[in-house]
């Protein structure tokens, strides 16, 4: 296990304070998660980030609160380091209307506009035709912003993925792709859906600058992300991140997870992004355990308050079903004369 | 409360024919109840005595309600049973009924089990609405008399307009015409009538009519209806009596079994038809099934007319005024009073040769009055 | 009444799009051949010299991307009109329509707004044989979130667009491909914008309800011109809006005329028709005198050989037998 590359960038305790409670936030709130999955309090797909929190957090790093991000369906992790309440999270998760989506979208999909939080999208490579559109936004109004395009290598396969990233390229807009390579699409490896499954190199194809990241280890992520973010905000197009990630957890709550070795699922665990950021800052003295155990304490309050905020928010009244399908538009001109 | 109809739930009792202690006879109307399809009359099944009345003028009564109590005539005062039984809904086999059609029906108080179809097979708005033109009263929610129940010229001019449209759409008209010498017919009148109280009199009508209901014997082709492109001959014949409303409209209700009925009691017949329409208290069937209509014009108005078959029926006379004509008696000239009457056939079933059977027919048979 | 002036569907189109492009600068349009090429139908030709390649943005083939892409920048605070080619090709962009503009808002508890106008060429009638003559448009009016219009009259082509654009909700807007080359009236000047909201009556008639849209509408009116000789006096209605159907006018329409003929491009199952015909059975069925009736197109792809083409879709001819048929006669 190598150290992360701390000459790439200067970790100070503070930074470094942050981004493991960033990524200790992610983690105990997904355990929460579970615990009230059990429980029934939250229904429907639930997909875990659990192993890969080094990349929502490294990311995160590079992006300024005028930049956009589209995330997928398991997008807790993103939602919450982007800023999002731990409680709004929550909320929206126990499907009430003081969640982050007013309840109405779930687990899948959490949004904040004033966060340029754009979900929360559950069709694999859905996304992706979202951000290029809002990347031509900014481009057209001359407004020097990146929009983060995070996906996973299941939607390489995709038709959109390659369409968006042709368009994009052609039209050099502000996009910085995020590929979280956990190696599996559901239940198919990447070896198994994938003719070339060096997923950067269908980025070069189009002619956008990549990268292959250790998604494992925050430092590098977010080295590599501000690396790429800036270019992409200085003007030269799309950027292309392939992080080689891996979840823990299966794939959903539904998923029995019987398509990986266990013993691949260990060797991976050794290498939780947690585990060996708190090695290093400890091993190098940057963090001390009294440090560790205080975000321990302090993350552990944040998630019993959001269960309990979202445990007693009310539920939205069905009178309410059909509120925010249309916005109302304004004043309509008069109907055609017969 | 007997059920009138498939789709009756209720009626209001408006009126009771009947006291208790009075004798009922099997058939004799014992109350009036208000239903959606209009004032009805309902008959006793059941002969004996009125024993007690169980429902007050006004009450609207659920169908399967007791409304009185019969006592038979060899009974004690005990078991009592129902003053009506409860009517079977009429069964309409294979015909449809649109929606719409139900609904005005159902408004406007007209017995849909007894309307005939449009050339479709189904009953549609026109044939309700040319109901509704036979059918001078509009429903009347409530007890009312008479002169309170609304008349709705309008609606029932536009139902005469579409029987009539139709009617010149569909049937290929022909018209024979003959007129009838009656000095004979006439004198036996005034003979027959000169012994009996005015009341019980016969007017010209009543020999008029049974005449052609036994002249129609010979020429049934003119007696039934046309029906999904086919005639269909009727056995008994209805004959619908147009009569001509103050205010303008038109109504033709039936007299049944005019051909089976001596001329006393086909007189009380239409006695009985006129009192009724104008109570407002026709029933169904008279207003739907008329095999033939007769219009007759009457006294002082014109000496002839052409009619227009009222469809499904295939046929139509009408009668001017009997008036003084010249008339050739024995190769000379003289005086005699005399009727022009016309026939309207539909050419579908029937043709002039038809019609001039019949005319010499009722000719014949007028001749002979007292063997009406 | 005010001046009017004739000029083509296609032309009425074309003068929307350079009127929105000249009154809101968040407004571009975006498509296949719409730059250079000036436009499949010839739709947008001689915008791209007039507003530069910034807003007049020619796309690759890739429906979904340039669909999405309108989406996002209307999410991002541009006003984008898409032109996909045809409803043909906007199969290949449905994820984005039903997937991401028709739910985003709802999605996010409201706090997004999906302004985008995707408009598409529709329908048969010119010989193009199965994958370029379909009548998809009951796809999208099934989908709430999305606002689906048919301008069928040049004055519709010209109006609708803008008013469109101030709708915050996604809007498609169907034009019937065989619609380019008529000519109509529309004002000589002044606002053009018409509302998308009601249906229109186009014949006021007694007898019964011609209810249409779109591509129909003129074979409507044809066959209810041939039916007033022979008395029958039609009620032609254009729908004009697909999603959110106006239920008030078609339902006093019917309800006046007792009896309703529905004529759709569509296929027959599971039809626009068939939603329309569904509604009067819920909501007017008392006051029907008659069966609901519908014209709709045979459930075929629709065949290549003329003949066989117009049997396949509504004709004069046949929507005058069916009104016949509901007249009793």
């Amino acid at each position: 296990m190598s150290a992360p590359a701390p000459h790439k960038v200067r970790v100070t305790r503070e930074h470094a304070r942050e981004l493991l409670r960033q990524m200790i936030l992610v983690r105990r709130f997904e355990e929460a998660c579970v615990e009230q999955y059990g429980a029934q309090k939250i229904r429907g797909f639930l997909h875990l980030y659990i192993g890969e929190e080094a990349n929502a957090v490294g990311v995160m790093q590079a992006l300024t609160p005028e930049d956009a991000v589209v995330a997928t369906y398991r997008e807790h992790g993103h939602a919450l380091i982007r800023g999002i309440p731990a409680t709004a999270v929550m909320a929206e998760m126990f499907g009430k209307a003081a969640g982050c989506s007013r309840g109405r979208g779930g687990s899948m999909h959490l949004f904040d506009a004033s966060r340029r939080f754009y979900g929360g999208n559950a069709i694999v490579g859905g996304g992706l035709p979202l951000a290029v559109g809002l990347a031509l936004a900014d481009k057209l109004r001359g407004l020097a912003r990146v929009t983060c395009c995070i996906f996973g290598e299941g939607a390489a396969a995709e038709g959109e993925f390659h369409e968006s990233l042709n368009l994009a390229a052609l039209w050099k807009l502000p996009v910085l792709f995020v590929c979280e390579n956990n190696r599996y699409a559901m239940g198919t490896a990447i070896e198994r859906s994938e003719s070339v499954p060096d997923i950067r190199r269908h980025a070069e194809v189009y002619g956008i600058a990549s990268e292959t990241v250790d998604g494992m280890n925050v430092v590098d992520v977010e080295v590599a992300a501000r690396r790429a973010a800036e270019a992409v905000r200085a003007g030269e197009g799309p950027r292309f991140l392939e992080n080689h990630t891996y979840r823990f957890r299966a794939h959903s709550m539904f998923d029995p997870d019987l398509y990986r070795d266990k013993a691949e699922v260990e060797t991976w665990k050794k290498r939780g992004p947690i585990v060996r950021f708190s090695q290093w800052v400890l091993e190098t003295g940057t963090l001390h355990q009294a440090d560790i155990d205080a975000i321990e304490a302090e993350t552990a309050q944040t998630i019993a308050d959001a269960v309990a905020f979202a445990e007693a928010a009310p539920p939205e009244p069905v009178e309410d079903l059909l509120r925010d399908v249309y916005a109302p538009r304004p004043a309509a001109p008069e109907p055609p004369a017969p | 409360m007997p059920a009138l109809g498939a789709d009756m739930e209720a009626g209001t009792l408006v009126e009771w024919l009947k006291r208790p202690g009075e004798r009922i006879a099997r058939g004799d109307p014992v109350a009036v109840v208000e239903t959606q399809k209009g004032a009805i009359e309902i008959e006793s099944f059941q002969p004996g005595v009125l024993a007690e009345i169980r429902v007050d003028v006004g009450r609207r009564v659920p169908v399967g309600e007791v409304l009185a109590l019969i006592r038979g005539e060899d009974e004690a005062a005990a078991p009592a049973r129902a003053a009506a039984r409860p009517m079977a809904p009429p069964a309409l086999p294979g015909v449809r009924i649109s929606p719409a059609a139900r609904r005005l029906a159902e408004a406007e108080g007209i017995d849909v089990a007894a309307l005939h179809p449009g050339a479709d097979g189904n009953i549609g708005l026109a044939e309700v609405e040319a109901a509704r033109a036979a059918r001078p009263f509009a429903p009347a929610p409530t007890a009312r008399t008479p002169a309170e129940r609304g008349l709705d010229l309008v609606a029932m001019r536009q139902a005469i307009a579409a029987a009539m449209a139709r009617s010149q759409r569909e049937i290929p008209h022909y018209f024979v015409g003959s007129t009838l010498e009656l000095s004979t017919l006439l004198a036996w009148l005034e003979h027959v009538n000169a012994a009996r109280p005015p009341a019980a009199r016969l007017l010209y009508l009543v020999p008029l009519l049974k005449a052609m209901a036994r002249a129609l014997a010979a020429v049934p082709e003119l007696n039934g209806h046309f029906v999904d492109g086919r005639f269909v001959r009727a056995e008994a014949v209805h004959i619908g009596v147009a009569v001509a409303l103050r205010g303008g409209g038109l109504i033709a209700p039936a007299i049944h079994g005019v051909d089976r009925l001596d001329l006393d009691a086909l007189m009380a017949k239409l006695d009985d038809l006129v009192l009724r329409v104008r109570g407002g208290r026709l029933r169904g069937s008279e207003l739907a099934d008329p095999t033939i209509t007769v219009s007759n014009l009457g006294e002082r108005t014109a000496d002839a007319l052409l009619p227009v078959i009222y469809p499904p029926q295939v046929a139509i006379v009408g009668c001017g005024q009997i008036a003084p004509r010249p008339w050739a008696v024995d190769g000379a000239l003289a005086v005699r009073p005399a009727m022009t009457i016309t026939v309207a056939g539909d050419h579908r079933v029937s043709d002039g040769r038809s019609a001039a059977r019949f005319l010499a027919r009722v000719g014949e048979l007028l001749q002979a009055p007292e063997a009406l | 009444m005010s001046a009017t002036r004739r000029i083509t569907y296609r032309e009425a189109v074309r003068e929307a799009l350079r009127e929105a492009l000249l009154r809101d600068p968040r407004v571009f349009l975006m498509g296949e051949d719409v730059g250079r090429y000036g436009g499949a139908y010839a739709c947008s030709s001689g915008l791209l010299a007039e507003f530069g390649e910034e807003r007049i943005r020619d796309t690759p083939l890739s429906e979904s991307a340039f669909v999405g892409a309108g989406i996002g920048a209307a999410i991002g605070g541009m006003r984008p009109i898409v032109e996909v080619m045809t409803i043909n090709f906007s199969l290949l962009a449905l994820d984005q329509i039903v997937n991401n503009a028709a739910t985003l808002r709802h999605m996010s508890g409201g706090q997004i707004a999906v302004p985008v106008v995707i408009r598409m060429a529709t329908g048969a009638g010119r010989q193009l044989a199965a994958q370029h003559s379909h009548s998809l448009e009951c796809w999208y009016a099934h989908v709430p979130g999305i606002r689906a219009v048919a301008p069928a009259t040049i004055a519709d082509a010209r109006g609708m667009l803008w008013t469109a654009l101030q709708e915050p909700n996604p809007v498609v807007i169907f034009e019937h491909a065989t619609l380019y080359s008529d000519e109509g009236e529309v004002p000589a000047g002044g606002e053009f914008a018409v509302d998308i909201d009601r249906a229109a009556i186009r014949r006021a008639g007694a007898d019964l309800s011609l209810i249409t849209y779109g591509g129909s509408l003129k074979k409507a009116l044809a066959a209810a011109e041939t039916l007033a000789g022979e008395r029958i006096d039609c009620e032609v209605i254009d729908l004009r809006t697909l999603r959110p159907l106006d239920e008030e006018t078609l339902l006093a329409s019917v309800r006046r005329t007792h009896r309703a003929l529905i004529v759709d491009e569509g296929w027959r199952s599971g039809s626009l028709a068939g939603e329309i015909a569904a509604r009067i059975a819920e909501q007017a069925f008392f006051d029907l005198d008659a069966p609901v009736r519908r014209v709709c197109s045979a459930e075929v792809p629709i065949p290549y050989p003329r003949h066989l083409e117009e049997a396949a879709t509504p004709q004069v001819d046949t929507i005058v037998a069916a009104a016949r048929g509901l007249m009793r006669r």
